[in-house]
């Protein structure tokens, strides 16, 4: 039950932080300027732009056209994209397989990576294994995507011929491993340098001595003790590596043409298609706070200690 | 009255280069590219004028009018016999009998009269509108006055006759794709956007939103033996590196080429032969406003012609990827004047005429620019130290491309850098210049001058081609004494194309815009 209520709190909190990103993706592309009209035509007569205005409902007042939208969205309806005239849920949930793939499997290879290098890391710091591993994840860290996206094609694609360089195919693993590898590169680095730090930590925890002291093996004191500890500390910083992967997305999508929601959002900001811009916006805050949720869930079941309070 | 018959089915011949003199083979897949930017805006054809929607509708859809690289001008596409009459305003169409829709309908005139009808629906601003305009009764429907163009007449299922409201060549204003023929049952449906029916060479098949478009070959296509290949994949990819590891890696037969990869390929012996390059018809400028003082003087705009070095900034900074501007007509225009020279690099001259202008220890302005590497931030980094030299400040002002576009059309400047299309029709690109053009149409820098007018209106008069093209070559001389802007390039567009793809045209509209129903691929491509 204390899980139960704590769901429902967490939900209802969700609804201020939707509603402010909505409030503040509506004005913003309310002032900025360029208009759906000049990204349409070079030639626009000007009583075409006015009824085009009025046919979009861009000249009401903009407490009106807020109202609207949220009317609309309240019933799940995210408008209609002024450009391609489909409704902005369909544009949506195109993107949205292509980008669960590439962010989970982004996630999946920097945590599958990136734990257990930060994990050998610490367990001889100081020594060969940790300094080389510290090298990779500041690396990891540093590259920019767009360089490390080239050189992983320019050999797993062009030296090598082992996968595509660009592309989704079928939507199956050869094309979307370079891709992933590119975007998870970065949150693997990071994981790697979070769980070396949250396991030298432990380490060093009066705990972790007593164990050790009531004369439990090196093993199970790492099992039992460490690992555990640090897994909190760890699944804090996937959830949040969840959001920064949607974001760093767009660049990985575009080098790899890859047919994500990033990609979808640079074009309707480019073209000022609002409803398409509003809609993927909201739909990565929804992702990121879903995710977040189900990590504050995950941690009572990793740690007991932890209640719903 | 005149004739002009045009034999349709000769076209193939006109179109194949003489080097690629071999026996076209059926079948393959034809892998292309689209370059311009990470998706394609909509499969609604008439809805969007950016070039990269144009690459797949080519092969999806068909104009009236085609252009015919190899003649160097539009050519009737969907007639086989266009009559001119009513001095040179009526002209009827005698409609192919043979052009089949992707659902199996033929095409009749009204599948013509609906299209052009709902180009000028005035509450959609189809962006082809500007075209449709020529004709009798359009601009009425646009402003909502009438229901249907009066200038269009059925005659039988096969016999549209249109009436234009200017003396021009139509082939001008119906080649691109802004203004394809949809099926007058089809096009409305809310299904049409997801499944385009055209004209064209290639059926639709596939789209993955930001990734490509499939296309397959329509065996009711009216050309006999056309199209060659059985596929032919739009692969979207707007950025040129990776675009150039695919072409190195062979998975793509097509790439459009940045001023570095040219560079790259040029030096490259493997592939120095895959380069296809063509003046196309864009003009790279800055844009002067005669509102702000400085610049309402002719001998100012004079002077920032001959302050720049423009020769150095197309050699270091461009790599040679375009051609020196002279005026404002490109080389590939018909009314190219090939006995004019540029304006010389003359920093001496430009401060003298800043002098005489009352301008002595120069003046500063605001430049409009976006980031394109071809035409932007890059190139006004370069021009600043140059006018600087002659006592001109710049002060930059950065903005966005949508935000450029409606920042030139409004007027909402001091000075812009653009690149604009001057072509294929010089009358047309000209016609940018006539103090009856409003500024948001295409008189960008809201250029009025009598003498010009009535130079390109006894242009648009004249039936004698050799006289019009006289009077335009005068026209564009015209306007480089005026010097509305600083004349910087006309783009040389460069493509990559595999040794394997055949029937590749110069078009120098858009080079990226083939007629796909001429393209094949022989035996050694690795495409399946």
């Amino acid at each position: 039950m204390p899980m139960l209520s704590f769901l429902i709190r967490r939900l209802l909190q969700t609804i201020p932080t939707v509603l402010a990103v909505v409030m503040l993706v509506f004005v913003l592309f309310s002032v900025v300027p360029g208009s759906i009209a000049s990204t349409m035509s070079d030639d626009v007569d000007p009583q075409v732009e006015l009824r085009l205005k009025q046919q979009l409902g861009l000249d009401d007042p903009l407490y009106v056209r807020f109202g609207n939208y949220i009317a609309k969205l309240a019933t799940g309806d995210f408008g209609t994209s002024f450009r391609t005239r489909e409704p902005v849920t369909s544009m949506i949930a195109k993107r949205a397989w292509p980008t669960l793939q590439l962010i989970f499997t982004a996630m999946a290879f920097s945590v599958v990576v990136g734990v257990p290098l930060g994990f050998i890391a610490a367990l001889r710091p100081g020594g060969l294994v940790d300094t080389l591993a510290m090298v990779v994840a500041v690396s990891g860290l540093s590259i920019a995507k767009f360089w490390l996206g080239l050189m992983i094609m320019y050999v797993f694609a062009l030296k090598l011929g082992w996968l595509p360089s660009f592309g989704y195919g079928d939507g199956g693993l050869k094309y979307l491993l370079l891709p992933a590898v590119t975007l998870g590169v970065s949150p693997m680095a990071l994981f790697a340098r979070t769980t070396r730090a949250a396991v030298l930590e432990i380490m060093s925890a009066d705990f972790v001595r007593t164990a050790r002291s009531k004369g439990m093996s090196e093993v199970r004191v790492v099992k039992w003790h460490v690992m555990r500890n640090a897994l909190v500390i760890i699944l804090t910083t996937v959830g949040l590596q969840f959001g920064g992967l949607m974001g760093q997305a767009v660049v990985v999508e575009k080098l790899f043409s890859w047919p994500g929601i990033g990609s979808l959002l640079v074009d309707s900001v480019l073209q000022r298609d609002i409803p398409a811009v509003q809609g993927s916006i909201l739909v990565v805050v929804l992702a990121f706070l879903a995710i977040n949720l189900l990590i504050d869930l995950l941690y009572g079941v990793i740690d007991p200690r932890i209640r719903y309070a | 009255m005149f004739r002009m018959t045009v034999i349709v089915a000769g076209l193939a011949l006109a179109l194949t280069a003489p080097a690629e003199a071999q026996t076209p083979r059926k079948g393959g897949t034809i892998r292309m590219t689209a370059p311009y930017g990470s998706s394609f805006t909509s499969l609604d054809i008439h809805t969007t004028q950016r070039a990269q929607d144009e690459i797949y509708a080519k092969a999806l859809h068909r104009s009236l009018y085609i252009w015919d690289s190899a003649e160097g001008k539009p050519v009737p596409e969907l007639a086989k016999e266009v009559v001119v009459s009513g001095g040179g305003l009526v002209y009827t169409f005698k409609l192919r009998d043979d052009a089949y829709f992707h659902n199996g309908r033929k095409m009749t005139a009204d599948d013509i009269i609906w299209s052009f009808n709902r180009i000028m629906d005035g509450t959609k601003a189809y962006p082809g509108a500007r075209f449709v305009r020529i004709i009798e009764g359009a601009a009425a429907v646009e402003k909502g006055q009438a229901k249907e163009i009066s200038g269009l007449k059925k005659i039988d299922d096969f016999t549209l006759e249109m009436k234009l409201t200017e003396k021009v060549d139509p082939g001008f204003y119906f080649f691109t794709a802004l203004t394809s023929i949809y099926p007058a049952d089809e096009g409305g449906k809310e299904s049409f956007i997801q499944h385009p029916i055209g004209l064209g060479p290639f059926k639709f098949v596939e789209h993955v939103p930001g990734s490509r478009i499939v296309l397959e070959r329509w065996d009711k296509f009216y050309k006999p033996g056309k199209p060659y290949a059985d596929k032919l994949i739009v692969s979207i990819m707007g950025e040129a590196a990776a675009r150039d590891v695919a072409f190195r890696n062979k998975e793509i037969d097509t790439s459009v080429l940045g001023p570095a990869q040219y560079v790259a390929y040029q030096a490259d012996p493997n592939l120095k032969g895959t380069i296809v390059e063509v003046a196309e018809v864009f003009t790279r400028y800055m844009g002067m406003n005669p509102a702000f003082k400085p610049f309402a003087d002719k001998r100012v705009r004079q002077a920032i012609n001959y302050a720049i070095d423009s020769d150095l900034i197309i050699n270091k900074l461009v790599k040679g990827k375009a051609y020196r501007a002279t005026s404002w007509l490109p080389l590939t225009s018909p009314a190219y004047d090939k006995a004019m020279k540029p304006y010389p690099y003359d920093p001496a001259k430009a401060k003298q005429l800043l002098a005489d202008a009352g301008y002595p220890n120069g003046f500063e302005f605001e430049w409009t620019t976006s980031q394109n590497e071809s035409w932007g931030l890059p190139i006004v980094s370069a021009v600043i130290p140059m006018l600087d030299k002659v006592g001109i400040k710049v002060k930059v002002k950065q903005v966005e491309t949508a935000v450029l576009a409606e920042v030139v059309r409004t007027g909402d400047y001091q000075a812009f850098i653009y690149s604009q299309q001057s072509g294929p029709d010089p009358l047309a690109a000209l016609k940018c210049f006539h103090s009856s053009t409003p500024q948001p149409a295409c008189n960008y820098m809201n250029f009025r001058n009598p003498d010009f007018d009535k130079i390109l209106d006894e242009a648009g008069q004249t039936s004698d081609v050799g006289k019009r093209t006289q009077l335009l070559q005068n026209a564009n001389a015209f306007l480089y004494e005026e010097a509305p802007v600083w004349f910087f390039n006309y783009n040389k567009a460069v493509m990559a194309v595999q040794p394997w793809l055949h029937g590749i045209q110069q078009n120098p509209t858009e080079l990226t815009h083939q007629n796909a129903e001429e393209l094949w691929v022989d035996e050694t491509s690795p495409a399946k």
